[in-house]
C-alpha cells in the first residue's frame, strides 16, 4: 500500500531530476564545444561601466558584484515606493467604490477599469515619454514649494546634510524601542487593572522629543543643501547641489502604482464586500459612527480576506519592476543582466543569479506577509 | 590468445575512428553550411532599425551593408541573395542569440574586439565598416567640440555596447563628471534624447548620422568632429565551425576585392574573359576557389552579379540616403583608405 503512494512521487521527482539533469549537461557540453567557462569569478573584476543612479557609492572602477549591488537596491527602492504608494492609493479607491456617493463611485470604478485594462509596459512609456515632453527644461522650470524643481532632467529637491547623523539614528531607534515596551506595559495595565493610558499621545511624544535632544545635546546638526541652475552651454542647463531624483524613477513608480493600485483596490472591495451585511447593521445599531464602523468592525475581519491576494500583487509589482530596462531606470535588470551580461558574456551565470534574487525578493515578501496574515487571523480563545 | 584479439580489435577502432575524422576534415564539412543548405535559407542577425546598415521597409524588405554580407552569403551558398531570414536583435540579444545557435550569422554594426572574440565562443570574421564612436549636440547649445563640455553633463545611449565604456573611459580622461542614461533599445534613447533628456547622445557615428534622419528636426542636432575609439563593425560567427567562418569571411573580401578590381554587378559576366588572372579568379573562371568551402566555383560570381562589391552597397545604402555621403576610412586602399583584404587565390 505504501509503495502506491510513494512510487508516483518518486517517479515524479526522478523526472524533474532528469529534465534538469539533461538541461544542464546539454549547456555544459555546448559552453565546451563553444570554449564557453562556466563560473563567477567575473563578478570580482572591474565593470568598468557607470551608473545613472546609484543608492551606494559606486563608479566603474568597481567590481561586478557591486554593481549588483546598485541594480538590487534600485529594484528594491522602486518596488518599496512602489508598493507603499499602491496600498494607500488601492485602499482609498477601493473603499470609495463602495462609496455611497455617485461620483465618487463612478470616479473609482472609471480609474479601476481604465488602469488594469492597459498593457503596463505602455503605460510606463505614456508615463515616461509624456511626462518629457511635458515637463520644462531645467532653465524654464518654475519653484515647486519654494525649494524644488521639477524638470525634463528630473526634480530637484533640497539635500540634508547631516553632522552626526548616525546619533541621530540612534536616537530614533532608542525611541522605538522605549515606545514598544511601553505599549506592552500599558496593555498589560488595562488588562490587568483597567487603567489606560493616553498611549498615542505618549508614544508620539517620545519619538519627538528624544531625536529632538540630539539636536541639543548630541551635536547634531542638520542643514540643507539647495539645487542651483548651472549653464552647461549656451541652451543647455543643469542643476548642481541639493537631492536630484531621476525621471525615470518617478515615472516607473508613477505606473507601478497606479496600475497595481488598481487590483488592490478591487481586492480591498471584495473583501469589504464579503462581509455580511449584519455585521454593518449591528454595529450601527450600538451607535458607531461609519467611520469607526469601518475602522473597528468592517476592516478587521475584511483584512484577512484581502491579505493573501494582495501579497499576489505586491510580487506582482516587484517582478513587473523589471520593465524599467525600457526606460533607462537602472534597475536589476538593466544593470546585471543587461549591460554586465553583455559586457562579460555570462549569459547562463548572470540569468542564473538574476533569477534567484527575484525568487528571494518574492520569497522574503510572501514570508512577511504570511505572517502578517497569521498575526490577523481569527485566533479561537 | 584471446587476450590480443580483444587489443587487436581496439586498435581497429581507433584506427578507424581517426580515419573518420580525417576523412570528414578533408571534405571540409561544415555543419553549419549543411544545414544551411537544407533549410534553404540563411539565418542572419541584423539591428532592430539602423539606417544604411540594416533597416526594414513597409513591406520588411531587409537593405543596408550589414544586410549585405548575409546576402552575400546566401548568394554563394544558396545562389540566390534573398534567401535569408532576418531576426532583428537588440545590442544585448545579439550574442546569446548567435552562440545558442539561433541565427549563423550576426551582421549587426557590431564592435571587434579582444574580449568579444576570444571569450564569448565567437569569432570575427572581418571589418565591413571602420567607425568610431562620437558625441551629437543640439545645434543651439553653442557646443562645437567636445573640449566644450562641462560637469554635470548628461549622456543618453545604449545599453550592453561598447559605447557606455569608451564614454566611461573618455569623460574619466577628461575629469568630467557626467550622468550616464542608458537604455535597452535605440529608439527609446534617441526619443528620450530628441526629448531634451539629455544633452548629449553618443554611439558610434555611423550609428548618429543614420539616428539623426529619425529625429523630429535633423537639421537641429549636429554630431561633433572629435572620434573617441575605434570601433572596426564586422560580421561574427559562432566559434567551432572553421569552414563556415571561411566562408563568410571570404563573402566580405569577394566583394571588396571587386571594387578593387572594377568587377560590378553589372559587368561581373564580361570580365570572365578578362586578362587579369586575378579578375578571373573572382568571377570562377580560372582556379578552383570554391572546393575549399566544398561550392562550386561561380560561387564568388553570385555574390558580385546578385548583390554588388563593396562600393555598389556602400552608395546604395550609406552614401545614397544621405547617412555618410563621404566614405572616410571606409575607402580602398588604394585610393586613400584603409580596406584592404587579402588576396583571393
Amino acid at each position: 500500500m505504501k509503495i502506491k503512494k510513494i512510487l508516483p512521487q518518486l517517479l515524479t521527482l526522478l523526472t524533474i531530476v532528469l529534465i534538469f539533469g539533461f538541461f544542464t549537461i546539454n549547456a555544459q557540453i555546448n559552453m565546451d564545444n563553444r570554449g564557453i567557462e562556466f563560473g563567477f569569478g567575473f563578478l570580482k573584476q572591474e565593470a568598468s561601466f557607470d551608473i545613472q543612479f546609484s543608492l551606494i557609492d559606486y563608479d566603474g572602477s568597481r567590481s561586478y558584484a557591486r554593481a549588483y549591488l546598485v541594480g538590487l537596491l534600485n529594484t528594491l527602492l522602486v518596488s518599496f515606493i512602489g508598493i507603499i504608494f499602491c496600498t494607500i492609493l488601492g485602499v482609498i479607491v477601493g473603499v470609495a467604490r463602495l462609496s455611497p456617493n455617485y461620483l465618487i463611485k463612478k470616479t473609482a470604478a472609471f480609474y479601476v477599469e481604465f488602469f488594469r485594462n492597459i498593457p503596463l509596459l505602455l503605460q510606463i512609456f505614456f508615463w515616461y515619454f509624456a511626462a518629457l515632453r511635458a515637463l520644462p527644461m531645467p532653465e524654464d522650470a518654475t519653484l515647486i514649494l519654494g525649494t524644488s524643481f521639477m524638470t525634463i532632467k528630473g526634480l530637484y529637491t533640497p539635500a540634508p546634510v547631516w553632522n552626526n547623523f548616525d546619533v541621530f539614528i540612534i536616537s530614533l531607534i532608542l525611541a522605538l524601542i522605549i515606545i514598544f515596551f511601553f505599549n506592552r506595559f500599558a496593555k498589560k495595565k488595562q488588562e490587568e487593572e483597567g487603567i489606560q493610558y493616553p498611549k498615542f499621545l505618549i508614544s508620539l511624544g517620545v519619538f519627538i522629543i528624544l531625536p529632538l535632544l540630539t539636536f541639543l545635546f548630541g551635536g547634531v546638526d542638520l542643514s540643507w543643501s539647495f539645487p542651483k541652475l548651472k549653464q552647461l552651454a549656451t541652451t543647455s542647463f543643469t542643476y548642481e547641489g541639493g537631492l536630484s531624483i531621476p525621471p525615470e524613477l518617478i515615472a516607473l513608480t508613477l505606473a507601478l502604482a497606479l496600475y497595481t493600485a488598481t487590483f488592490i483596490a478591487e481586492n480591498v472591495r471584495a473583501g469589504i464586500q464579503g462581509i455580511s451585511k449584519g455585521q454593518k447593521e449591528a454595529a450601527a445599531s450600538i451607535g458607531l459612527t461609519p467611520g469607526q464602523i469601518l475602522k473597528l468592525v468592517i476592516m478587521p475581519q475584511a483584512l484577512r480576506i484581502i491579505i493573501p491576494p494582495t501579497t499576489n500583487q505586491y510580487l506582482n509589482l516587484t517582478k513587473n519592476s523589471s520593465l524599467a530596462a525600457a526606460i533607462a531606470y537602472p534597475d536589476l535588470v538593466l544593470v546585471f543582466a543587461g549591460t554586465a551580461m553583455m559586457q562579460t558574456g555570462r549569459a547562463i551565470e548572470i540569468v542564473a543569479i538574476t533569477m534567484a534574487t527575484y525568487l528571494t525578493i518574492s520569497l522574503a515578501i510572501s514570508v512577511l506577509m504570511n505572517w502578517y496574515n497569521k498575526r490577523i487571523a481569527i485566533q479561537e480563545k | 590468445m584471446f587476450k590480443y584479439v580483444k587489443q587487436l580489435t581496439s586498435f581497429v577502432a581507433m584506427v578507424a575512428v581517426l580515419f573518420a575524422f580525417s576523412t570528414e576534415a578533408m571534405a571540409k564539412k561544415s555543419k553549419t553550411l549543411k544545414n544551411t543548405q537544407k533549410k534553404g535559407f540563411v539565418r542572419c542577425g541584423v539591428s532592430q532599425g539602423l539606417p544604411g546598415f540594416s533597416n526594414a521597409d513597409a513591406a520588411g524588405n531587409w537593405t543596408g551593408v550589414d544586410v549585405d554580407v548575409c546576402r552575400a552569403v546566401a548568394a554563394a551558398v544558396l545562389g540566390d541573395a534573398n534567401k535569408v531570414k532576418f531576426t532583428p536583435l537588440s545590442a544585448k540579444e545579439r550574442f546569446t542569440a548567435l552562440t545558442s545557435g539561433e541565427i549563423d550569422i550576426l551582421s549587426r554594426n557590431t564592435t571587434w574586439t579582444l574580449s568579444r572574440d576570444a571569450d564569448i565562443g565567437l569569432t570575427f570574421v572581418g571589418v565591413n565598416f571602420y567607425d568610431g564612436q562620437g558625441f551629437m549636440v543640439r545645434k543651439s547649445s553653442g557646443i562645437t567640440s567636445t573640449s566644450q563640455f562641462k560637469d554635470g553633463i548628461s549622456a543618453c545611449t545604449n545599453i550592453g555596447t561598447t559605447t557606455e565604456l569608451n564614454m566611461r573611459d573618455f569623460f574619466n580622461s577628461k575629469g568630467i563628471s557626467y550622468t550616464p542614461v542608458a537604455f535597452e533599445k535605440a529608439d527609446e534613447v534617441v526619443a528620450a534624447y530628441d526629448a531634451g533628456r539629455c544633452d548629449t547622445y553618443t554611439t558610434d557615428k555611423s550609428g548618429l548620422a543614420a539616428q539623426r534622419t529619425k529625429m523630429s528636426n535633423p537639421d537641429e542636432h549636429i554630431v561633433l568632429p572629435e572620434t573617441i575609439s575605434k570601433e572596426p563593425l564586422g560580421p561574427v560567427v559562432r566559434q567551432g565551425d572553421p569552414v563556415w567562418e571561411d566562408l563568410v569571411r571570404w563573402s566580405l573580401n569577394t566583394m571588396i576585392e571587386a571594387e578593387e578590381y572594377g568587377i560590378t554587378s553589372a559587368n561581373a559576366d564580361s570580365m570572365k574573359t578578362s586578362d587579369n588572372p586575378a579578375i578571373k579568379r573572382l568571377v570562377g573562371a580560372e582556379g578552383e576557389m570554391g572546393a575549399a568551402f566544398g561550392l562550386d566555383n561561380e560561387w564568388n560570381l553570385r555574390i558580385i552579379k546578385q548583390v554588388g562589391n563593396y562600393g555598389e552597397s556602400y552608395k546604395r545604402n550609406i552614401a545614397d540616403p544621405g547617412i555618410l555621403p563621404d566614405r572616410g576610412p571606409n575607402q580602398l586602399w588604394t585610393k586613400g583608405g584603409i580596406l584592404y583584404v587579402p588576396p583571393s587565390r
